[in-house]
């Protein structure tokens, strides 16, 4: 049997996302990945992450059982710790390849510390275990360099051979899909490690395996890059699929704001989610997400941290400049003054907005409803610093914030897919 | 790309010529500064003055050459020689927030007031400041006052602040020319004011008129025959440099004219840098000068998405001659002072408003852009404003992009491009033909990872 | 003793010079409306000829932006990044209401950003009267003064038409000596602070010049009396061992007055500046400028022979930086502080110029940037300290 997909992937600047829709334009599966310096890796990766999340969704669906969710979930996590084991593999031989003239000594500590990780493996993806990450990259490396660190205490120079070595290993595994290992392979050695799951799990997963998942559409988009990686004819600009995916997410919305790492716009979709006005911000990046970041590294916080951090403000210092250059030394300066860093913070987050404000303005103001995307939706201050400024400016809208919103961009594009597929099969037909 | 890019071919090179007034245009300006450069042997004078509101007809009825600053700048803005001429100035003290025009001509002078076409360009025997429309003007003559051992003379142009040229405005400007002007080019060049050559420059000036407004109108046609901003600041370049009032502009714009009129009957589209436009997808009118140094990488970010403007204002700084303004040899100083005057950034904000509204309909665009440089006040304080009202306007979208004159450090191409890709696919969206044409399903994206 | 004006000692004084210079909302601009029956009419910087407005019973309202106090929302989706900040500011408040005291706003010939906003002011407040004030660059009575005078007239039939008292040689007459009283009293506080800059610190003296941008001109100069008899009387105000600085620049959008406060404590006098410049745009008295004449004569011949050197006037090659050096000398100072707003043409166009003429006399110099809402002024405190202190350093050797 086969299940035709469209997809739509959107390049950014930090991360690359992809959306699977089935038939009627259903989302069947997301992926995403960390963006690198290889676009084409970045894209097919999150494509195969985005078909790995939609054969999950089908095999979900086809479980009978009450509990099909966490049976399903389960399957996932086991499924996880395969892929993992197999990209670990990757890397362990990766890794020895390397370090091939390197003293005895070393290659011993390099025994040691994948034969650690190898064991790992299943406490890493079993049910209450906590992951910072899901990127490959993220969750070897700290653990890497946690066990380097460890083992080479009184080794000289072991340390910088280690971690030296992972640098380069994980560049050469990140960047090959043969690392990965397949969805087959993966699901099978799953299944075998859940005996009592019994046949329920084991048919629905056979007659996913069966299933033929056949691309029928594909676009692209992403973050003014010259080139993306995309055939010609098939790129949307971003602000086209943002408007239209914020649309889909929410039928009714008109007015649209993205604050990404490098850029924020202001988009008026109309009733068909078609964009009818667009503004992004000026050539610096003041006032975007990597502003918060600056600030966050200045004040030895996460990015996640600031939000938490700045509601507890009880008197909000005013910032006049969002200058990612002289965020630093305001700080500082700020800092030196006795200004307590929740109250900076408050300030700064709502000089944020404030940019954000004006670009809403300049593409035609915040009409009802109002929907907030991109990394800063995700900061519970920067939403309530907007909430208010749109309530005393416009006057009382409907704030959409879906958790899904860092794939608005690539949901729009799959829905441009979808359409230019619909569109060309229909012609097909007429033409037969 | 294995495909070829649909909307623009090169022709075979036969018929890839370049076209013939081109070539003559670029001809006539190497000749101009070449007779820039003898100046100091041929005793010629020369008065150092600015594009818009340019006094050409009484500088050639006087046998005095112009030298424009602004055009010299640009001209090291495309040979790319800005960046340094910029450096060198910021590094005497200009200010990075302003000009980069002044800084630009400030960095040419200091490295040897060596112009763009490698001659040396004489210094000036007269520094006509025609403030017209540009504040900066002011300054920048105060500047270069200070460089040379030469006179300066003020022609204060009023604005034109209540959307009108008034009586009392008129009478100003004549004033100025009669007791500063006039007697200031009498005592560079020994000659007495003969207002009857005057006369006769004039009378030429609006022949090469009536045939420029003829080929700038020539974009109101379907498919239009010429692009009317990257194309028309070639176009412009002889009636707003040096050669208003001469029988060489004429001669330029009769044959422009002639092979304008030629596409169009040939239903061609208009020159780009590769080539010819084929199958014009977008019409657009742009506000705001271009940018200089990339100028070839921004046209072609136009013509990529098959793109072609249709009008534009920068092509209206020198002289606004399309809504019926010509030079009239019967009122000779009352003509000068009206041309200055109507020059475009001499008009307030509701008539540039009025202007760009009007294109956008008469032109048949399918909205507006734009380029909004960093360098020029004059032009850029309250675009957003512009932006918003023509919008209303018309129901066409605008669209927004910065960047600078000759600042390269101003050009964010990719910035911009992702801009306007943006832009021309929303005009596309907007019309229902979605945007670009699809490829077939075998050309889809792989997956990586577990497939 | 308690004053006949009503002040009876600074801090009052100055009090209330501040709430006037926080009160956005222009309150006694409308108290003064409700009491006179007269319309109000806001200017931009730099200059407007106010003996004008005033002699046809308009009050002069001067716009200067919202300063530090208003927070930009609107305001940035008209301009981009690299426009200065004073425009932004201003729409800001045209766009909340708080202009709306105002029958019309003149808009000066000062630059292209305020050239601009007269033409955004028309559409945006179509009821209003709006008038970009094209002041001549031509210096020549029959000339540039001929074409100015006939604007002034241009401006008075306007008010006239929307009901203004007509303008008439005997309102016009005692407008001009109204005023220049105004800048005698002006006149006499720079003297004193050259004299005694101790006793007039600079950011005292920053607040009752703007309280003359919204107060009738009587009561402005009532308040320049007191304030100058109470500071000579005040024998606290002791001399302290700072350099004597000229400030330059700030003849438009104007510096936050933490700024001011900041140079003071730097170690600086400041003992002349271009501040507020309005009130000192004509130098001397204009009744006497063309006796026999109708008092308009006057008011033109003033702007043009007794209007001072600017970034914002054609000034004559040979001329150029002649009057910055001059006032350095009069004013006894010890060097020169460029601060200008960023992006402000004019002042930064000129500066160039400015800094040969310093450098050629053997004048030190400094410059620095400032936006109306700078919040931090740590740099400059540091390099104007350092500045004041090398001169201290130099003059003591």
């Amino acid at each position: 049997m086969r299940i035709e997909y469209c997809v739509g992937i959107d390049l950014g600047s930090t991360t690359t996302k992809a959306v699977v829709l089935g038939d009627g334009a259903r989302v069947l599966g997301r992926g995403i990945t960390n963006s690198r310096s290889n676009y084409d890796v970045a894209c097919q990766v999150a494509l195969g992450e985005a078909l790995i999340h939609t054969r999950f969704s089908l095999i979900q669906e086809r479980l009978r059982s009450k509990d099909a969710a966490a049976t399903t979930q389960a399957f996932q996590r086991r499924f996880r710790a395969e892929q993992y084991r197999s990209q670990l593999e990757a890397l362990d031989a990766t890794a020895h390849r390397l370090a091939a003239d390197a003293p005895k000594a070393v290659i011993g500590l390099l025994d040691a510390l994948l034969g650690s990780m190898h064991e790992e493996i299943d406490a890493l993806y079993s049910h209450d275990a906590q992951r910072k990450s899901d990127f490959f990259r993220d969750l070897a490396g700290s653990r890497w360099m946690e066990l380097a660190g460890t083992l080479s205490r009184g080794t000289p120079g072991a340390f910088d051979r280690l971690a030296g070595v992972f640098d380069k290993a994980i560049l050469e595994v990140e960047n090959s899909t043969e690392a990965v290992g397949t969805f087959d392979q993966h699901a099978r050695n799953a299944l075998r490690s859940m005996p009592a799951s019994g046949g329920d799990l084991a048919r629905g997963v056979d007659a996913v395996l069966d299933l033929e998942l056949v691309q029928v559409g594909s676009v692209g988009t992403g973050y003014g890059r010259q080139r993306l990686p995309f055939p010609e004819g098939r790129i949307r600009s971003e602000i086209l699929c943002h408007g239209l995916g914020a649309h889909h997410m929410f039928p009714d919305t008109r007015t649209v704001l993205d604050i990404g790492g490098q850029d924020t716009k202001a988009i008026q979709v109309d009733a068909q989610g078609i964009v009818t006005s667009f503004q992004m911000n000026d050539r610096c990046a003041a006032g975007c997400g990597r502003y918060l970041g600056y600030i966050a590294d200045e004040m030895n916080l996460g990015l996640h941290e600031l939000g938490p951090l700045a509601s507890t403000s009880t008197r909000k210092v005013k910032i006049n400049s969002t200058c990612t250059v002289f965020a630093g030394a305001e700080l500082r300066e700020r800092l030196s003054l006795g200004e307590k860093r929740e109250d900076i913070l408050a300030g700064l987050h709502r000089a944020i907005i404030l940019r954000a404000m004006s670009l809403l303005a300049r593409s035609g103001g915040v009409d009802e409803e109002f929907t907030f995307t991109g990394g800063v939706a995700r900061n519970q201050e920067a939403v309530s610093a907007l909430r208010r400024l749109i309530a005393e400016n416009y006057g009382e809208r409907t704030i959409n914030i879906s958790p899904d919103s860092i794939y608005t961009g690539a949901l729009g594009a799959a829905l441009f897919a979808w359409r230019d597929a619909s569109r060309s099969s229909t012609k097909v037909e007429s033409q037969a | 790309m294995s495909m070829a890019n649909p909307t623009t071919s090169k022709r075979p090179p036969a018929e890839a010529r370049k076209d013939e007034s081109q070539e003559r245009q670029k001809r006539m300006i190497g000749e101009h500064f070449h007779e820039l450069a003898r100046a100091p042997q041929t005793g010629r004078k020369c008065a150092y003055t600015f594009v818009p509101g340019n006094l050409t007809e009484l500088l050639r009825s006087f046998d005095v050459l112009p030298v424009l600053p602004e055009i010299n700048a640009l001209q090291s803005g495309m040979r790319g020689k800005s960046r340094d001429y910029i450096a060198l100035a910021e590094k005497l003290g200009h200010s990075e927030d302003v000009c980069t025009y002044v800084k630009c001509d400030v960095g040419m002078l200091r490295s040897g007031n060596v112009g763009p076409t490698g001659e040396r360009l004489p210094n000036p025997d007269l520094l006509l400041l025609s403030y017209t429309g540009c504040f900066t003007f002011l300054k920048w003559f105060e500047i270069l006052a200070q460089e040379y051992d030469c006179p300066v003379v003020m022609l204060h142009v009023p604005y034109q602040g209540d959307g009108k040229i008034t009586d009392a405005m008129r009478k100003y400007v004549v004033d100025q020319l009669r007791s500063k002007v006039i007697p200031a080019f009498e005592k560079i060049t020994g000659r007495a004011y003969d207002e009857d050559l005057l006369k006769e420059h004039l009378a030429r000036s609006a022949r090469a008129e009536d045939d420029l407004v003829w080929v700038l109108e020539s974009a109101k046609h379907k498919p239009s025959p010429i692009d009317a901003y990257f194309g028309g600041v070639y176009y412009i370049g002889p009636i707003f440099s040096a050669f208003r009032g001469t029988e060489a502009a004429i001669g330029y714009y009769k044959e422009l004219r002639a092979e304008v009129e030629e596409r169009l009957r040939e239903g061609r589209g208009p020159v780009i840098p590769d080539g010819e436009l084929e199958h014009e997808k977008y019409r657009v009118v742009v506000e705001g000068p271009p940018n200089w140094t990339s100028f070839r990488e921004f046209w072609k970010m136009f013509t990529d998405e098959g793109a072609v403007v249709v009008a534009s204002t920068y092509t209206k700084v020198g002289g606004v001659y399309d809504f019926g303004f010509r030079h009239d040899p019967s009122r000779p100083l009352e003509t000068l002072a009206e041309y200055c005057m109507g020059c475009y950034t001499n008009l307030n904000f509701p008539s540039r408003v009025d202007m760009l509204s009007r294109y956008v309909r008469e032109y048949s665009a399918d909205g507006f852009l734009i380029n909004s440089v960093k360098s020029c006040n004059s032009f850029s304080a309250g675009q957003l404003m512009i932006l918003r009202e023509v919008e209303k306007r018309t129901g066409r979208p605008g669209g927004f992009v910065e960047s600078d004159l000759v600042d390269p450090r101003y050009f964010s191409a990719s910035n911009i491009k992702n801009r306007l890709e943006s832009y021309f696919q929303m005009i596309a969206q907007r019309r229902g033909s979605d945007a670009g044409p699809t490829a077939g399903p075998t050309a889809g994206m792989t997956a990586g990872g577990a497939r | 003793m308690k004053s006949a004006h009503g002040n009876s000692n600074v801090t009052e004084l100055l009090a209330r010079a501040q709430a006037l210079h926080h009160d956005l909302r222009f309150e006694n601009v409308r108290a003064w409306k409700e009491r006179n029956g007269g319309l109000a009419v806001g200017y931009l910087p730099v200059y407007v000829p106010r003996e004008l407005l005033w002699a046809m019973n308009v009050l002069p309202v001067g716009v200067v932006g919202g300063g530090d106090q208003v927070e930009i929302i609107r305001g940035d989706a008209y301009y981009q990044s690299y426009i200065c900040h004073l425009p932004r500011s201003t729409i800001e408040l045209g766009l909340n209401g708080a202009l709306d005291v105002l029958d019309g706003v003149l808009f000066p010939a000062t630059c292209d950003v305020i050239r601009n906003l007269s033409g955004m002011w028309m559409m945006q407040f179509p009821d209003k009267y709006v008038h970009y004030l094209d002041v001549p660059q031509d210096f020549d009575t029959g000339v540039g003064g001929a074409f100015y005078r006939h604007e002034l007239l241009e401006i008075a039939g306007a008010l006239e038409a929307r009901g203004a008292r007509p303008l008439t040689d005997a309102a016009l007459r005692a407008a001009i000596a109204a005023y220049d009283a105004n800048r005698r009293e002006i006149e006499a506080l720079y003297e004193l602070r050259r004299r005694e800059p101790w006793k007039v610190p600079t950011h005292e003296l920053y607040l009752v010049l703007k309280a003359g941008l919204v107060l009738p001109v009587d009561e402005h100069t009532m308040m320049l009396e007191d304030y100058r008899r109470l500071v000579i009387r005040d024998d606290a105000r002791r001399p302290l061992d700072q350099a004597r600085m000229l400030i330059t620049g700030s003849f438009c959008e104007q510096p936050p007055i933490g700024l001011i406060k900041t140079l003071e404590r730097a170690g600086c006098y400041i003992v002349d500046d271009d501040l507020v410049a309005v009130h000192r745009w004509i130098r001397g008295d204009v009744a006497s400028l063309a006796p026999g004449q109708p008092p308009l004569d006057a008011l033109v011949e003033a702007f043009l022979r007794n209007g001072v050197p600017s970034a914002i006037r054609y000034i004559d090659q040979d001329k150029k930086g002649r009057d910055l050096v001059e006032r350095v000398r009069a004013s006894g100072a010890e060097g020169v502080v460029f601060c200008a707003a960023s992006f402000c043409d004019p002042a930064l166009l000129d500066q160039p110029m400015l800094v040969g003429a310093l450098d050629a006399a053997g004048i030190p110099w400094t410059s620095f940037k400032y936006a109306e809402n700078t919040g931090q002024f740590q740099v400059i405190r540091e390099q104007a300290g350092t500045f004041a202190d090398s001169i201290k350093l130099w003059s003591g050797a």
